[in-house]
């Protein structure tokens, strides 16, 4: 058995830094919090790695199939004899695996931050922050009950608030944090609800033991949750689903992606954090903590695959048609957890045919690595430009050589071209969807082409295009040492981390996984991909008018994919016009006209007395003792003659 | 003889006090802050003493019962009375019948404990109405304001109609059950429709006083026109102690009428929690807007209550608690901004942060608290109700509530957002906070943010419900 000190330290190191900067950073350490911050989580990082190993070549396989252990757990709350809450550490190879991009990720962001984020006013809040943050996502991995996790997955809310509205003082980034807390809260909601679910029918809150009652045949608690109906679905179906809701807020699916895009107000390594690595494939690892329950019910695997299928194509779509170039990175975001999404909706249990849950976690694992890489090189260009937009650059690769072979690699990693890791993980999700979906492997095989063209549209446009014309300020280059390391170790990982053989450490039962390599089946998504790579470099590599020729002819489409296909209206419509409109208007129209009203037409009538005695005979006493009145009656009525 | 004293320690203690005070207001000569002082300090020991010499039993051929629990309901009255002295301070120092306040404030407080107690109709209403008749007089007290006297006039008023109705209620529960004793009513009751006639008019009693839609019209005019002391002590202390014997009478003496119960529960919470959030939606006056706010947490203490089981018990007054904390802490600021600028309006709160950061980071917490966003003990509370509630099975009112907790989010975040990040060109100067006022708030910060993780705190009250 591990022990368990040290693993609670991964957690514990960064809350650490919190509390110190948090407490005493503006005074004390106002230019070494940085250093500290990261001096704590590279601490972390090597206990995360030094567990891994452990787990994974040491204590962890027993008969070759790889244990939940649970090395720490302290009773929290009795909530009832059966049912209580318990806070502890669960290792299994997706926590475990976890535990290693986390630690791994955030550490690259804090040194990335070292340089970037250096002479902010409020430099030590911004560590502290991401040291709240890193606390809570680590401690959301290894939860081994469910509803520790959700204290940990609102703590996440939380801290991401925080760091989306870091910039407090520009209105956008207020609203967009705002945006990001009240979207995903609406989600949790679902979560909550689902967990009373869950836990009211296994009788119990701990991962390990509800896995076990509700997917174990003869039981007499997955009978009963299998037989218990609402609206003509079982309530195993509903729980799972109501779970899957606050997963799909957390992982911006369709249709709650809509603060995902506008989170990109944060700092950009923020961005990096949150919506490349942890925060948003906490969904995902969500889904894959309770799989084993949502394989006991084929509507919500099915509700699952869809989700992340029609997120993952209408993501790209847009991503397409954005000119904010943290922007595409966001919507290319959405696109690839769509894709883990629905590999995990096409899995099965155990097996052979669990390929979609291993290829799903192989997935979230290289994307870390990618997409850390690109909002970190994407950092770097804005560091150099002072823009967002992709018309105020081109021609950046003379300048810029590192990040731009970096991206470059990344480019290639995400568009799935062997041998870059992306290649391997979206092979065995597409092959596991061709396996079992044959509808969903056209839609993907479509999107990873579209993925394909608008990254290198991206990277075009960035670095080839127009010739950059220096404007005399560019002073300090590509930016330091500490914002070029994190660059070169990442794109080593977007580089290599496809030839780990995944489906040995990682699978739907534990037992490893031996994933086959079929050539003739790689034939097409490499060729589609290579299609929208020389297509992007056709429309993108030198200045012309091809691309709007193309969006004038594709006008309507065109428009819509570049307004997001309408979503945020649709949102404001609902929320500001149907929910003001129809229910905040008049309750205050009747406080105002019928109650305020009434005793202003009383008063009016009876002016000269009411002005001497006001308010005191205003009439509105006996109105409310009419309405008390009516209320008894009503009540007495009700439930004497109608509701026996 | 001696078996009395234990028992009804907590009325006797009150008494005592109430002489006490009544001495030294006869006495003359002593000033404000040391006489302020000397009540603060016989309060504390009034909430200590709570905590000791409890047993259980009852007098007076059971027209009193005590028990654990109901010692414990006690403290968390006496808590919020001492959390009251200390948080406006500012207020009572200027005031010139301090004295003569604090004896309506206790008068009110013995009823409370009397009710809390009581073991038949009759005590039930006497205790009752001397917990509302003292609080229309503090309604009363700033006595050079026409809106303060015209709320009192408005609650006095309102409460005597109340009163009336509720008489009406106990003279037919006699006619139909011949007993007014809480332990014999039960064998007896036989929900014929006289019966249910009776109970609705004994429930809108209770309603009245938790200002449950749609009997709660009298809330926002006397919350708004009351001094801010005044209005905390109605939302919590007032409000809990009718919440505790409500509860008592539901699951002990109505519990034969259960399923009437019920759903008339459920349907007024769902129309309580709805109507408090929407309206607090628009509030513009912070009291208001709190008095709103605490009609909706009311509809979501129903919640819990529904489940008619000790989880219910536990949760309900475990969210009392919590609830005392977070609203004093949130009434103690609007106070403290109130008493200095005069300033009661939400948009005045705007840029709040520059100058009184203390001040904003106890509103927020209090805020978020009552919202119910974790890790604060709101949460916990909310969640507790909840999880009570759902343990009926009936998830439509569960659903309905929790979504009332999501729209509560918006108002609560308006008022959070106008403090830290709305600009303002005249925010708010740096207020001087007294020392009291500082202790009691933070006081009432550790114990949002503690009583949540601390999970004793629950574990301990569910030992006694």
């Amino acid at each position: 058995m591990p022990n368990a000190t040290y693993i609670a330290l991964i957690p514990l190191l960064p809350l650490a830094a919190f509390i110190l900067l948090g407490i005493f950073g503006r005074k004390h350490f106002k230019n070494s919090a940085g250093i500290i911050g990261t001096f704590l989580l590279l601490v972390s990082t090597a206990l995360a790695l030094y567990t891994a190993y452990g787990y994974f070549f040491d204590y962890g396989k027993v008969n070759g199939v790889y244990q939940k252990l649970i090395p720490l757990q302290y009773n929290w709350l009795q909530f009832s004899p059966g049912l209580s809450i318990d806070i502890g550490i669960l290792l299994d190879p997706i926590s475990v695996m976890m535990l290693v991009v986390v630690t791994f990720i955030s550490l690259m962001v804090h040194i990335y931050s070292l340089a970037y984020m250096k002479g902010e006013e409020r430099f030590p809040t911004y560590y502290a922050f991401l040291g709240l943050f890193t606390f809570s996502m680590l401690g959301l991995v290894v939860s081994s009950n469910i509803f520790q996790m959700y204290i940990f997955w609102e703590l996440v809310g939380v801290s991401s608030f925080l760091l989306i509205g870091y910039y407090y003082d520009r209105p956008s980034a207020v609203a967009a944090c705002k945006k990001a807390f009240i979207v995903t809260r609406f989600a949790d909601l679902g979560f909550l609800i689902g967990i009373l679910v869950l836990s009211f029918y296994s009788g119990t809150l701990d991962f390990n033991t509800l896995i076990q009652r509700l997917t174990s045949p003869e039981s007499s608690e997955l009978k009963t949750a299998v037989a218990a109906s609402f609206l003509g679905v079982s309530a195993l179906t509903w729980g799972v689903v109501l779970v899957f809701i606050g997963g799909a807020g957390k992982s911006a699916m369709l249709p709650l992606h809509i603060w995902l895009p506008d989170a990109m107000e944060g700092p950009t390594p923020v961005s990096a954090l949150i919506h490349a690595a942890t925060m948003v494939v906490a969904g995902v690892f969500l889904v894959a903590r309770l799989f084993p329950v949502f394989s006991m019910s084929a509507p919500a695997l099915e509700i699952v695959s869809y989700v992340g299928i029609s997120s993952a194509l209408f993501a790209a779509i847009i991503a397409c048609t954005q000119t904010d170039i943290k922007r595409v990175l966001a919507y290319s975001t959405m696109s690839q957890i769509g894709f883990m999404m629905f590999a995990l909706g096409v899995s099965g249990s155990g097996g052979e045919n669990g390929l979609g849950f291993t290829a799903s976690m192989f997935h979230l694992f290289t994307h870390a690595m990618f997409k850390a890489l690109l909002f970190l090189g994407a950092g770097a260009v804005i560091h150099f430009i002072h823009s967002n937009e992709m018309k105020d650059m081109g021609g950046l690769r003379k300048y810029m050589p590192i990040t731009h072979i970096t991206f470059l690699i990344a480019c290639l990693a995400i568009a799935g071209v062997p041998p870059f890791a992306g290649f391997f993980s979206k092979e065995e999700i597409l092959l596991a969807a061709y396996q079992h979906n044959s509808f969903i492997y056209w839609i993907a095989l479509i999107t990873s082409g579209l993925t394909a063209f608008y990254m290198f549209r991206l990277y075009f446009n960035i670095f080839w295009n127009k010739e950059h014309e220096p404007q005399g300020e560019h002073h300090h280059g590509e930016g330091g040492f500490a914002m070029m390391m994190p660059l070169l170790l990442l794109a080593v990982g977007a580089a290599a981390a496809g030839f780990i053989p995944f489906g040995h450490f990682v699978s739907s039962d534990g037992a490893a996984l031996e994933s086959e390599f079929h050539f003739q089946f790689s034939i097409a998504p490499v060729a589609l991909g290579l299609m929208g790579i020389f297509t992007a470099m056709w429309l993108y590599k030198t200045k012309n008018n091809k691309p709007d020729k193309i969006a004038v002819s594709l006008n309507g489409f065109y428009k819509a994919a570049y307004h997001k296909f309408y979503f945020d209206e649709l949102y404001q419509l609902i929320t500001k016009k149907i929910i003001f409109n129809l229910i905040g208007r008049p309750a205050a129209w009747i406080d105002k006209n019928v109650v305020d009203g009434f005793v202003n037409a009383t008063g009016s009538t009876t002016q000269t007395i009411s002005e001497k005695i006001k308010g005191f005979q205003s009439g509105k006493v006996q109105q409310y003792a009419i309405y008390f009145l009516a209320g008894v009656i009503a009540l007495a009525v009700l439930f004497i003659y109608v509701w026996k | 003889m001696n078996e009395l004293f234990i028992l009804m320690k907590s009325e006797l203690l009150v008494t005592g006090l109430l002489f006490l005070l009544l001495f030294i207001k006869i006495g003359k000569g002593i000033k404000n802050e040391s006489l302020l002082l000397i009540i603060q300090s016989l309060l504390l020991v009034n909430f200590i003493i709570g905590f000791f010499f409890n047993k259980e039993g009852n007098l007076f051929d059971g027209m009193f019962n005590t028990n654990g629990l109901i010692a414990l309901q006690k403290s968390i009255l006496s808590l919020g009375v001492y959390l009251i002295s200390l948080l406006f301070a500012d207020w009572f120092k200027k005031s010139e019948h301090m004295a003569e306040f604090f004896m309506l404030m206790l008068s009110a407080l013995l009823g409370m404990f009397f009710m809390i107690s009581s073991g038949n109709l009759l005590i039930f209403f006497l205790s009752l109405e001397m917990a509302t008749i003292p609080v229309a007089a503090m309604v009363n007290f700033d006595l050079d304001k026409k809106i303060s006297s015209e709320a009192a006039m408005k609650m006095i008023l309102s409460s005597a109609f109340s009163s009336g109705i509720l008489l009406f209620g106990i003279s037919l529960v006699y006619g139909v059950t011949g007993t007014i004793s809480f332990a014999a009513m039960p064998a007896v009751l036989d929900g014929s429709p006289l019966m249910i006639l009776a109970f609705v008019f004994l429930f809108t009693a209770f309603a009245f006083k938790l200002s449950i839609v749609p009997f709660h019209l009298w809330t926002a005019d006397v919350y708004e026109g009351a001094p801010f002391a005044t209005t905390s002590f109605l939302s919590v202390i007032s409000k809990g102690s009718v919440a505790f014997i409500f509860m008592a009478t539901l699951y002990k003496v109505f519990q034969p009428m259960q399923d009437v119960w019920y759903n008339m529960i459920m349907l007024l919470s769902i129309v309580t929690m709805i109507t408090g959030n929407l309206f607090a939606l628009r509030q513009q006056n912070i009291k208001r807007f709190l008095a709103f706010s605490s009609i909706a947490q009311v509809g979501f203490i129903l919640v819990g209550m529904s489940s008619n089981s000790p989880a219910g018990t536990a949760s309900v007054v475990y969210f009392i608690l919590v609830y005392t904390f977070s609203n004093l802490a949130a009434f103690g600021v609007a106070a403290a901004i109130a008493s200095q600028t005069g300033k009661e309006k939400i948009d005045d709160y705007k840029g709040l942060y520059q100058n009184n950061r203390f001040l904003s980071w106890v509103l927020a917490l209090a805020l978020f608290s009552l919202a119910g966003i974790p890790p604060t003990a709101g949460f916990f509370g909310k969640l507790f109700l909840i999880t009570a509630g759902a343990s009926k099975g009936n998830y439509m009112f569960i659903t309905i509530a929790a979504l009332n907790m999501i729209i509560s989010l918006f108002y609560y975040l308006k008022v959070v957002r106008a403090v830290f990040m709305d600009k303002n060109d005249f925010p708010v100067e740096k207020i001087t906070i007294q020392f009291s006022t500082k202790l009691a708030l933070i006081i009432c910060s550790t114990g949002i943010v503690l009583a949540g993780i601390f999970s004793w705190i629950y574990d301990y009250i569910q030992a006694l419900s």
